[in-house]
Parts: C-alpha cells; structure tokens; sequence
C-alpha cells in the first residue's frame, strides 16, 4: 500500500461502486486488510465484488454474511469477511480470524466494528452512504 | 450404514442413516442463544459446536441403536461454511473413523440440501429440479443423478434467507427473519407498498435479492419511525411476497426450459409457507410433481450429509489421516 490520504467520490450505479473497488485493488499487497462500512444496501458487497474482479477472481462474489468468511482464488487470494452477525472478539480464538487474515491474503472486512480493534495491517477504510436512489457516496482513507 | 457430522454454521448436527432410512437426526438448536446476539457469534458457535458435538453424536448413536463400530462409514460436511466450524466437524469426524478404522466421506453442504430428498418418508430418485435457498445460499439444482447436481442459477448477491434476517432486522422483528416476516405477514396486505422484484426481466436464472433489501431501507426511511411501526404488517407481507415472486418466477423460467417433471423444494427458506403454496400452485398448473421434505430435513441438519455422502467417493482409513484437516478445511471452503 502506497500513499496516505483521503479520497471522495459519488457514483450513480452499482458499476461505478465496483470500478471505484477496483481501482483500490490496484494499490493493495498480500497481507492488506481494507474496512468497508456503511448501512444496509450501501453497496459494501458490491465494492468488494469490483475490488475482487480486479484481483483476477472469477466466481461469483456474494454477500458472506451467513458464513462470516468467504475465500476466493484471484492472482492473490481474496478473503471476504462480513462480521454483521459477530456482537465482539473479546473473548475470541484468535485462530478463527486468522484462517481468512493471512499474510498471503487481501482482505476486505464488511460491517468490521465487531473485530476493528483486533486488526492490524489497515491499508484502507471505506465507508459507503446512501444519497438517494441509486447515488451512493463513497469516503476512502488510506493508512 | 452412516454416521454423519454438520458444523459448518449455527447448529451441531449428528445422524445415523441407512439407505433412505433416518435411524437418528439429532440437531443441537442454538437459536436461543443467537436471539441475544441478532445472529451467530462465531467464535462462540465454533467452541459451542467443541462442547456439544461429542454429546450430539453419542444421542445420534445411541437414538438408532448402534455402536460407533457398527456403522459403514463417517461422513462429515466439508464447506461451503466457516472454516473454524467446519474443523470441529472435521477433526472429530476423522477421529470417529479412525478408531473404527472406518472410510471418512467429506460431503458438500449443497449437495446435502439435494440429497435430503432421496431420504425417508416419500424418497425420490433424480431426475428432478431442486430450488436451494436458506440464510447462506439460494440456487436452482438441476439434478441428473444422486452423485451430483449442475447449477443452474444462484444469487449474485444475498441469499433468500439474508434477506428475511435482514429484512426483519429492520422492521424490528426477532431472528431467525423468516419465521418473524411470515408472521408479521400474516395481518398485511402483500400489495400495499410495491418493492421490486429484482430479475423478473433477466432471462437467466440467477437470484439477486439486494436491491430488495435496498428498497426497504429507503421505504422505512420515507416513512419515519411511527408510520414504519404503524405499517410492519404490510410491509412485511409486502416484502415477503417479492421474495417470493423472485423465487417463484426463476423456477418457472427453469420449468420452460427443462422439462423437469418434479420440483423440490429445500433450505430453510423452503419453510415459508407463501412460498410453499405458489410453487403447489405453479406445479399443479403444469402438472408435475411437488417434493416438500419434512421442515427438520430443510433446515441444517446430519441425515442430509448422510445421504450426500452415500453417494460420493469413502476416503478409505487411513489415508485421511495424513491430510492437514486445517488446510483441507481452508480449501474446501473456498
């Protein structure tokens, strides 16, 4: 990961919420954990999809909500972390993290409030919001 | 005959299956323990399925009357799921049938969500099409024969389960969300507000069920907090009848082009009781056969990944135990 900053943009359809995903991909290394926040229906799935396309993944990328993690083949291995339904990782084995958290892996980490204090190697956060419609607006901040 | 372990989410689940017969189907609901939390906790559900899954087996065995030794092979659920749970089941799956020296038989999840209709009562033989949908996954299985299935169509977002749960997380209705909507439902008129049904014009038969939820997040916030509470029955009735017209329509378009003369239904979203009587309704029109498996074989459950594991390829004793269950879990998770 290259860079710090912060970065702004709107998009108006899923496609541009995808390509803004891929466009982040191309700044991250093995090991890169990204944070992607935002409500319901912001489109944090849809961002990941983009980011996981532009890292050479091929299958179908959904939502892992009722699994918590999903791995994917690209050029690198993708992990797709959605902790929606994990209340805290106090008391957590670190183990079940760390099977998706790996140093050969980019992760994105969905709804991440859960487990946030818990990782390390942040290279980017994103946060999503709703502006009407189809119109989301997409905050990223890098290191 | 089989001795099965699934702990690849919310529930540890042990069977003992013979042919198409359930000799024991034990499941170790932890869906009280979830309502706390709004959803599984993971770690805690993988030290829960450690604690519970030597205790749910020896009820799987001794409900069907046998011994460890008796039984032909284990089998145990491989993935899709996360991979720490998974391992629970893996490792003491592999430890059962080594001591008996007895085959392992890694099973696909999915493929036991297909195979839960070649069980007892009413067992039916392929061909047949098969509509998968619960919290994890939604496919349409297009099933040819009892070792595998092609995929036909699945959701290119959330699944059909998701989006109950997350429905009904933001009408203010309890968890599991399917069982909360339906009965939310029950008061509401399905035509008062108009959500989307997402796919309806894609000719392929692949599900997307995020825009829906979308829909709902922008419908609850149009209305504010008091008209929300004042109208969960409708839009809960309203919400679940686009759920179920995606479902329904998908498995039409799947009927047009195949020529399948029976459909199942399986998953927990197979429970819901719109769903049940529009795909009774679609059936009877084209009169072909309609497959329900009891609701305790829609839902996760061990009896499934028996009858899977019946017809996939043992791992004879002791080959398995130079896998690295770890890695194994990991890769068959991808």
């Amino acid at each position: 990961m290259k860079g710090d900053g912060r970065e702004g943009a709107s998009t108006e359809r899923p496609a541009q919420t995808e390509a803004l995903g891929a466009a982040l991909a191309s700044r991250l290394q093995p090991g890169d954990v990204v944070l992607v926040s935002g409500e319901l229906g912001a489109g944090k799935t849809t961002f990941v999809r983009g980011a996981a396309r532009a890292l050479g993944v091929t299958e179908p990328v959904t939502s892992p909500t009722f699994t918590i993690g999903q791995r994917y083949e690209g050029r690198v291995p993708v992990s797709h972390l959605d902790l929606y339904r994990l209340e805290g990782v106090e008391d957590e084995d670190p183990a079940l993290l760390e099977d998706y958290l790996r140093a050969d892996s980019i992760a994105f980490v969905e709804w991440p409030q859960a487990a946030a204090p818990a990782l390390d190697r942040i290279a980017a956060r994103v946060e999503i919001r709703h502006a009407g419609g189809d119109r989301r607006d997409v905050e990223i901040s890098y290191g | 005959m089989i001795l099965a372990l699934e702990t690849s989410c919310d529930d540890t689940c042990a069977a003992v299956v013979d042919g198409p017969r359930i000799l024991s189907n034990v499941v170790s609901s932890q869906a009280s323990f979830h309502e706390q939390y709004g959803g599984v906790v993971p770690e805690v559900a993988s030290r829960h399925h450690l604690q519970l899954v030597n205790a749910v087996t020896d009820a799987a065995l001794s409900q069907a009357g046998a011994e460890l030794s008796q039984v032909d092979a284990v089998a145990v659920t491989q993935g899709p799921g996360l991979i720490g749970a998974l391992l629970v089941g893996m490792s003491t799956a592999k430890a059962l049938a080594s001591a008996v020296r007895k085959p392992l038989i890694p099973a696909d999840h999915l493929h036991g969500h297909v195979a839960a209709n070649f069980l007892e009562p009413d067992p039916i033989d392929p061909p047949f099409l098969c509509l998968v949908a619960s919290g994890g996954h939604t496919l349409l299985a297009g099933v040819s024969d009892h070792s595998s299935f092609e995929t036909l169509g699945q959701t290119l977002d959330d699944a059909a389960g998701e989006a109950f749960d997350k429905g009904a997380r933001l009408l203010g209705l309890g968890y599991p969300g399917g069982p909360a909507i339906q009965r939310a439902a029950q008061e509401g008129d399905p035509a008062a507000f108009g959500f989307p049904v997402a796919m309806s014009r894609d000719p392929g038969l692949d599900f997307s069920f995020s825009g829906l939820k979308t829909a709902l997040v922008y419908r609850v916030r149009e209305l504010g907090e008091e008209r929300t509470a004042a109208s969960v029955p409708d839009l809960a009735a309203s919400y679940q009848r686009a759920i179920v017209d995606q479902l329904v329509v998908k498995l039409e378009r799947a009927l047009d082009r195949g020529g399948w003369g029976v459909v199942a239904l399986g998953g927990g979203v197979a429970a819901n009781v719109e769903l049940r009587e529009r795909a009774g309704q679609l059936c009877e029109a084209r009169e072909i056969g309609l497959k329900l498996v009891p609701l305790e074989l829609c839902t996760d459950n061990a009896a499934m990944i028996a009858a899977a594991a019946a017809h996939t390829e043992p791992i004879p004793y002791p080959d398995y135990l130079t896998f690295d269950a770890s890695a194994q879990a990991a890769n068959l998770a991808v």
